[in-house]
């Protein structure tokens, strides 16, 4: 008997049409857990590093976190694995919404696509029913009305679609996978799925999950909600409105953006709009953003309503969540909202990332301003800020013209345009765009965050920490005075003594080994998540979440049968981390790599930095390179993990320091 | 002669379509309790249509043989609900409320003896109100068995039938 997980894949080779049910080994749940830790199992396993994003030996991973499926609340991700077409390293867009659980109760913990289907398809998966269904119907449809397509082709209300817009079919590296209110949309892995031709995967499952010790696990949910309701009904104070609740940023409920539209940057993440939320821009968005917003709506098994059904004037109606309520608005300098309800929906049909899409487009303006792209290239497209944006939006969907360059990316957009472009796609790191935000003074603990996490993208990287020191003695007492998720008490000192200005503030306290330690500790929490399923912000990205270190191996102990503590816990995702960076290693990935984005905070410190990068490194077991050591490696029990990048040239033996 | 008698309000409006009410139900009634999930097992469910903004929990009540002659639809608000969304009876014309492996019937049993039902104790958006009173009840006048059975007889397989088989047997003697 397994329990959490159903014990199954379902392997699909998509060449031959071949589908097999595999059942699992269970030492692998022993090992990895489940969800992006063994998905990156198999992807080191079976995805040798010669082979590209769009090579047929390309695996494209949909797995289920191990607690998907069972009653624990805001246990819904679908982990998307594969190589990314932007970076070539190992690209996890994940997911909300439904589609998880469903895989689960069909009894499949992962869907594992190889090779390309030699014409557009899609799979229904209705328990050990499985289908390729051809799809040339559906071909440039959108990534939305193909869900409800395929359900009532199906004849399937409660079946679970996830799908991709043209801009999957058509190989854009901002494609997104997108289902219900949710979508995966980092690192192009609907690029993926489109380049193997598959336009969706519909799920319906009506078979049983199994719970170890079923009683037991919903008595540690008893205590978890509790904590739930009580963070509901009492925000944490002293914080911004944004960080004092739990779940994802209340952008569907907040409509107060001072702090947004003030602080990123708007733009190809350029120009902080100091003063730009005025009593009437106040005024006129929260009435645009009232309007739009039909219900407040969640994910699979959610208390929280952190997304929204979007009925805004005569735009067909779709769901929102998250910053992508601001960040078309604000990438074409346009002061108003309700461009952004109406392109953002005409984007989810397309299926892009709402967080590089739109700065591509800002990039693409940029350059025309500049002299660099010509009125040639921009031949058709409408003057006014708003019209440019839907036909560049629409030109990098279909790749055509200066879209196809576009479609790519900043990053090599700007090296095939050449002529200056370089030095206007300043936002990215290991290729891939990044949030839209330029600050003041170096911040060592997102310096490390947004230079070493193998996510590449600061928004799920960041967590448990305040982001900012708090001003009084008072406000910072009483802050750790009820912190019962941190994993050791110890790390109460550090906020105490942390201060705004002065000594001991940015950029030199927390000092370097402080911030090892903290960021150490909130890549675990996400590591965690992500191998489990929850949704970060109910865990690891948010402050004082109702998920952490100390009840998590509880929950999972009850939910498998096995019994596990919190230093076996940490060990086995400590495992799954170092597997993922010797993945990334072995595809190239070097030091060099992991930098911010040079203009990210005006005030820089090239030696603290490289003492930051010296410390995490050592602190994490990996040598002056950012490879785990063959030290490491062997206590995590990947002994041929350190053979393997030895043998290759990468790792050298005796190379610890 | 009082009785007891449990209502739950059902605030459909505050419902974000989470579907905890369906994971814990099916949980529960699990055997052992908690020991399965399987949203397919659970005596409520939720219909959701989310670009209608339609999500209408609805629970599982008593079987029936045979369906109505005719189907409701209704139109709230300019939402078009599913052809009997609002009926809660096991009926063979949907699926709606029947165990995925056999077909066998399942009812809301209101968690009896747990106090307040686990949908409701889950439902951390209070969509689900129960509320527990006493009611006068009239008196019942229970139906002869064979009067039960005739009437079941006569469900399954037609009144005509039945006198056939009943003639076809009085003239054996």
């Amino acid at each position: 008997m397994r329990y959490a997980e159903a014990g199954y894949h379902l392997e699909i080779d998509l060449a031959r049409g071949n589908i097999e049910r595999v059942e699992t080994d269970p030492k692998n749940l022993t090992t990895y857990l489940g969800g992006l830790g063994t998905n990156v199992k198999e992807m080191w396993d079976r995805v040798p590093p010669e082979t590209k994003a769009f090579d047929p030996g390309n695996l494209f991973i949909m797995a289920s976190g191990l607690l998907c499926g069972t009653p624990a609340y805001s246990c819904n991700r679908t982990v998307v694995s594969t190589i990314s077409p932007q970076n070539n390293l190992l690209a996890y867009p994940m997911m909300g919404g439904f589609w998880s659980a469903e895989l689960k109760y069909a009894g499949y913990d992962k869907i594992i696509l190889r090779n390309k289907s030699p014409k557009l398809v899609y799979i229904w998966v209705h328990n050990d029913k499985v289908e390729i269904r051809d799809a040339e119907h559906l071909r440039g449809r959108g990534a939305l009305e193909t869900q409800e397509l395929i359900k009532k082709e199906l004849n399937q209300p409660n079946a679970c679609v996830a799908a991709i817009g043209l801009a999957g079919e058509n190989r854009v590296f901002t494609a997104s996978i997108e289902q219900s209110r949710s979508s995966a949309s980092r690192l192009g892995g609907g690029a993926v799925m489109g380049d193997k031709n598959v336009k969706a995967i519909a799920v319906r499952g009506t078979r049983d999950l199994y719970l170890a010790r079923g009683a037991e696990f919903m008595q540690h949910m008893e205590e978890i909600t509790k904590y739930i309701n009580y963070r509901n009904e009492n925000p944490l104070p002293n914080v911004m409105t944004i960080l004092s609740g739990i779940g994802s940023p209340q952008e569907m409920k907040h409509t107060d953006e001072k702090w947004h539209t003030e602080n990123f940057a708007w733009g190809n993440a350029r120009t902080r709009r100091r003063g730009f939320w005025t009593d009437e821009i106040n005024k006129s968005w929260s009435m645009t953003q009232t309007n739009a917003i039909k219900r407040y709506i969640s994910c699979f098994n959610c208390p929280q309503q952190c997304g929204a059904l979007v009925a805004h004037a005569d735009v067909p109606r779709y769901m929102m969540k998250c910053f992508s309520k601001l960040t078309y608005s604000m990438a074409a300098y346009v002061d108003n909202l309700d461009f952004n309800f109406r392109i953002a929906r005409m984007a989810s049909e397309y299926g892009v990332d709402a967080f590089s899409t739109p700065q591509i487009m800002a990039f693409a303006v940029e350059l025309l301003e500049a002299g660099i792209l010509r009125e040639k290239d921009f031949d058709g497209c409408p003057t006014d800020k708003e019209g440019r944006f839907f036909w560049l939006l629409d030109r990098i969907v279909r790749r055509e013209g200066i879209g196809d360059v576009l479609a790519n990316g900043t990053y090599y957009a700007a090296r095939e345009i050449g002529n200056g472009a370089e030095e206007l796609a300043h936002n990215t790191i290991k290729k891939h765009e990044q949030l839209p935000i330029k600050l003041g003074m170096l911040d060592p603990l997102y310096f490390l965050m947004y230079s070493t996490n193998e996510k590449v993208s600061i928004t799920q990287i960041e967590g448990n920490w305040p982001q900012g020191a708090f001003p009084t003695k008072e406000e910072r007492e009483a802050f750790v005075a009820d912190w019962p998720q941190l994993p050791d008490d110890h790390f109460k000192q550090y906020l105490l003594d942390w201060e705004p200005r002065g000594e001991k503030a940015n950029p030199f306290f927390p000092t370097p080994d402080m911030c090892a330690e903290i960021v150490d500790w909130m890549e675990m929490l996400h590591n965690i998540d992500d191998a489990l399923g929850f949704c970060a912000g109910m865990a690891s990205f948010c402050l004082k979440p109702p998920y952490h270190i100390h009840n998590y191996p509880k929950l999972i102990s009850a939910a498998t049968g096995m019994d596990i503590d919190e230093a076996g816990l940490r060990k086995m995702v400590r495992r799954s981390r170092n597997l993922h960076r010797a993945f990334n290693i072995r595809r190239g990935l070097t030091r060099a790599d992991e930098k911010p984005p040079e203009d990210h905070w005006k005030r820089r410190f090239p030696e603290h930095e490289k003492l930051l990068m010296d410390t995490y490194y050592a602190y994490k077991g990996w040598n002056i390179s950012g490879m785990p050591t063959r030290k490491t490696l062997e206590e995590l029990d990947l002994g041929s993990v350190a053979d393997d990048l030895e043998s290759r040239g990468l790792l050298k033996e005796g190379e610890n320091a | 002669m009082l009785k007891k008698v449990k209502t739950v309000t059902i605030k459909a409006d505050l419902c974000n379509g989470c579907r905890a009410c369906e994971i814990v139900c099916s949980a529960f009634h699990a055997s052992p309790p908690f020991s399965s999930v399987n949203p397919a097992r659970s005596r409520i469910r939720i219909i959701r249509y989310p670009l209608s903004d339609i999500w209408m929990p609805v629970f599982a009540g008593e079987y029936t043989p045979a369906e109505c002659m005719g189907r409701d639809k209704y139109v709230l608000d300019g939402k078009v609900y599913e052809e009997c969304a609002f009926c809660r009876a096991v009926c063979p014309s949907r699926d709606a409320f029947k165990e995925p492996d056999s077909g066998l019937p399942l009812r809301c049993d209101m968690c009896e003896g747990e106090g307040e039902p686990w949908c409701v104790k889950k439902c951390l958006n209070h969509v689900l109100v129960v509320e527990e009173r006493e009611e006068e009840a009239a008196d019942q006048i229970y139906p002869q068995e064979l009067e039960v059975g005739v009437e079941s007889l006569v469900n399954r397989y037609g009144l005509g039938k039945i006198q056939d088989a009943v003639a076809r047997r009085s003239t054996r003697g």
